[in-house]
């Protein structure tokens, strides 16, 4: 696509941001350029730190509490927003420049419906009066392709689904027909089959009513479908910017080929080996709410099962289960051929220390007030019964077995990375010799390349300890990278399983054709492709 | 191709926080604290010093009885005796050491009581909290000042009752504040992860979960102690509270009510019973100024940007 021709909408010059921490102030934007044509979607990547989320801020002139502006110019139609009085920036976010965050579900109000929420911007603007506003939005909500779009309005946040909100979202940025939006993350937090629906609406949103915008994420295969440019920022610096069929084929720096190829690591399946754990036709549920029916895996010893299926597919679930913090309705989990006992509390010691379980969110999985010594130390001191000099000894091998050293001994969460946070769990999980680890979307939070490196621990880990995984997730490229054996999981039942290789040839039973389709890859024009054939198997899934 | 080209976990950046002691982020963070602050905590110090060395620092003993009874301000006693010829000055300085040492008493009880229900209620959930919810509730649900008043009348008004008394009338508050805070720690995997290592109770609660909702609970007790400082001065206004000839600013008001008739008079006579109400009034601004501050610090509330 040509950009030459058009006008200039945003152009940012020699962009200095510096954020507040530790007692002193730290640039963490380096002097940026960015230009942005009318009607082009500019593609903002990389790791999070890197900056991205910070300048699409700023593009709206607005700095995040704990940030500030410190120097370079932000051209906005011709008025540079860092001159511009706090008021004047106010009248020009919502109505002209809009922006889309990563959760909807957090950015909405739960008190007021969704049609409120949509048209307060305008009105409060002065734009349009609440009847046209009321009018023109259910026309976006139907530009969306969300349900019902006359009556959709009128929910409440709750009582619509996370692509939906999503969607509503985006719908509520268009309603003041802005000449920017800015998209932040939008559809990270979904899966992947509600994913391409949502992107596919925002795609023709965008380019239906002509509206520029800045789409910043970390996934690059998003990113090839919703943008004409690419820019890589990393550490608050611009890697490298070029059209995305260019960046796609031919990236120039080193950094940006080892995002793209970082998606290549694949081990050899090998489904052999006596069961570890068996879990035989398993329900449970929540309340009088079913969540598993009838589910039956196995482990082999020192092998990785994966489990995939979307959110609300049980595989969360499955995990509480074999962890006795839901203890099952019927069936039984075989360990080492015995029976667990369903409950946590009836469960001994050794049977607790054989498996054990790392989170999705290290962050949340680690006592932010404990160091990483007392973190790692607890279970040594609590399984093995090392003390003092002993216990400190085991911590520093653990450390350096997931490739840290013990510098990070007194380290508190708050001052570690997403990849170092979810070593230190991989760690805590070591700490008490399992013969099975569940790894609950452990990859899902972390950027491309930290994930890379998590994964490859992992594998290596599993050579040397022989330990056997349940690696529960939602994204089929970490899938196709650590898996000896597959489960997709759809609706609280196993839909398909067995060997990597078979799962992921064909035939497929309707879902996982779903499922595997629904991936995006980096290829531009793949969103087109698919989409049309998305809706046949969705039809096949009946 | 190496992917991982110059990619090291170690050289990943995290924000690594300069070490330093408690006594320099305390220093740093007392540097930055507002003038009401200081000012609360200048005369909390000052009330401290008073009580500690109380003896030292009154002219006269805590009960010791002069010959002039109602005598005025100024010469020998600054400011005058009281009813049967006690130093008034005298007993405001032991006054502070018995009110807020049954204050902080009462304090540290009802924290003791009500947060270590709390902790359980909220790890245990199901029916052990709902039973503690419920008691608690309906302990609340009775006026507390009637309801202290009839205990104390039932089991006599001595300090030990007193302070137990108030302490767990109090300490329903305390749980129904870290029921809530603790109730947001409990779901976070963290916690999650210690159950599952096989920690036992105590654990989870001291060590996983208090230090995380230590910021509420160190603000809450600031408040409660100027709340339970206030209780029993009303009730030793009202008589059932510390019993003379034990000095107390709450009983010192009532004794002295009668002397704001003669302000027409002698206007400084008419002033004496409000000194030890003042003594009261400015230990609890002091404290609000210092709990102030202190949420305002963890909570993340700005008054400006």
């Amino acid at each position: 696509m040509s950009t030459d021709n058009k006008d200039v909408l945003l152009d940012i010059k020699g962009m200095v941001i510096d954020g507040f921490s530790d007692e002193k102030w730290h640039e963490i934007i380096k002097g940026v350029d960015l230009t942005l044509h009318k009607g082009e979607v500019l593609g903002l990547i990389g790791e999070s730190g890197a900056g991205k989320s910070t300048l699409g801020l700023a593009a709206m002139g607005f700095a995040r509490p704990g940030c500030r502006l410190t120097s370079g110019e932000i051209w906005f139609d011709g008025v540079d927003l860092m001159k511009e009085p706090e008021v004047t920036k106010q009248k020009l976010r919502g109505a002209r420049i809009a922006y889309v965050a990563q959760s909807a579900a957090a950015a909405f109000n739960p008190a007021h419906t969704l049609m409120e929420q949509t048209i307060e911007a305008g009105v409060r603007h002065g734009l349009v009066s609440a009847e046209e506003a009321r009018e023109d939005a259910k026309k976006l909500f139907a530009a969306m392709d969300l349900p019902d779009p006359n009556n959709i309005g009128d929910r409440y946040p709750h009582q619509v689904s996370g692509g939906q909100l999503q969607r509503a979202m985006t719908a509520m940025a268009m309603a003041s027909r802005p000449d920017l939006i800015i998209f932040d993350e939008p559809t990270t937090a979904l899966d992947v089959t509600t994913q391409v629906n949502v992107l596919a609406a925002m795609r023709n949103a965008v380019e239906q009513f002509g509206t520029a915008a800045i789409y910043i994420t970390h996934d690059l295969a998003v990113v090839a479908q919703m943008a004409d440019r690419i820019k890589v920022l990393r550490y608050g610096v611009e890697v490298e910017e070029s059209d995305t069929q260019t960046m796609l084929t031919n990236p120039k720096e080193e950094y940006t080929k080892s995002l793209w190829s970082v998606r290549s690591i694949e081990k050899e399946a090998d489904g052999q080996g006596d069961k570890i754990l068996e879990i035989k036709n398993i329900t449970a549920a929540y309340g009088k709410i079913p969540v598993l029916k009838n589910v039956d895996i196995a482990v082999p010893k020192g092998k990785t099962v994966s489990i995939v299926g979307e959110s609300g597919s049980g595989k969360s679930t499955t995990a509480r289960v074999v962890t006795g913090l839901l203890p099952q309705l019927e069936g039984e989990v075989l360990f080492h051929g015995k029976a667990l006992p369903a409950r946590l509390k009836d469960r001994s010691k050794d049977q607790l220390q054989r498996i054990q379980m790392i989170y999705q969110m290290a962050d949340t999985a680690m006592n932010p007030r404990q160091t990483v010594g007392e973190i790692i130390g607890r279970p040594v001191e609590f399984y093995t019964g090392l003390r003092a000099k002993a216990a400190d000894q085991r911590v520093k091998e653990l450390l350096e077995m997931i490739e840290l050293d013990e510098s990070f001994m007194d380290r508190l969460p708050g001052e570690l990375s997403g990849g170092q946070k979810q070593r230190i769990c991989i760690a805590r999980a070591l700490a008490a010799e399992p013969e099975l680890i569940i790894c609950d979307e452990v990859t899902s939070a972390l950027d491309q390349i930290v994930q890379e490196g998590i994964l490859k621990l992992l594998m290596h880990l599993q050579e040397e300890l022989g330990v056997s995984y349940i690696f529960i997730t939602h994204d089929i490229a970490t899938v196709r990278a650590i898996s000896d054996e597959v489960v997709v999981m759809y609706q609280g039942e196993v839909v398909e399983q067995g060997g990597k290789q078979e799962i992921f040839s064909e035939p497929h039973p309707a879902y996982t054709e779903l499922l595997l389709a629904s991936v995006p890859e980096m290829e531009i024009g793949w969103l087109e492709k698919t989409i049309e054939t998305l809706g046949e198997k969705r039809a096949a899934m009946g | 191709m190496s992917t991982s080209e110059g990619y090291s976990a170690k050289d990943e950046v995290g924000q690594v926080r300069t070490r330093r002691t408690w006594r320099q982020r305390a220093w740093i963070e007392l540097k930055k604290a507002p003038f009401t602050a200081w000012l609360g905590m200048i005369v909390i110090s000052f009330y401290l010093i008073v009580a500690l060395f109380a003896p030292i620092i009154a002219p006269y003993g805590e009960a010791e009885i002069t010959p002039i009874p109602y005598a005025p301000w100024g010469g020998e006693h600054m400011f005058g005796t009281d009813q049967i010829g006690r130093d008034i000055l005298s007993r405001l300085i032991f006054g502070a050491r018995n009110t807020i040492g049954i204050a902080l008493a009462t304090t540290f009880l009802a924290f003791l009581i009500g947060g270590g229900f709390a902790l359980v209620a909220a790890i245990s959930r199901g029916w052990v909290d709902q039973i503690l919810s419920r008691v608690v509730d309906i302990l609340m649900a009775i006026p507390s000042l009637i309801f202290a008043l009839m205990l104390l009348s039932i089991f006599g008004s001595n300090i030990t009752s007193l302070i137990i008394i108030i302490a767990i009338l109090d300490s329903t508050r305390v749980f129904r504040l870290t029921r809530a805070v603790a109730m947001n720690v409990v779901v976070m995997e963290y916690v999650e992860a210690a159950k599952l290592r096989g920690e036992g109770l105590g654990w989870v609660m001291r060590r996983e979960i208090l230090p995380n909702i230590m910021p509420p609970l160190v603000a809450e007790f600031g408040l409660r102690f100027c709340f339970v400082f206030l209780t029993i001065a009303a009730l030793s206004f009202l008589g059932v509270g510390i019993q003379p000839p034990t000095a107390d600013w709450g009983s010192m008001v009532r004794e002295n009510a009668s002397l704001i008739q003669f302000a027409q008079f002698d206007l400084k006579a008419g002033i004496t019973p409000l000194l030890p109400a003042a003594a009261i009034a400015i230990l609890t601004i002091a404290v609000n100024f210092v709990v102030d501050w202190f949420l305002m610090k963890t909570s993340g509330l700005r008054d400006e940007h």
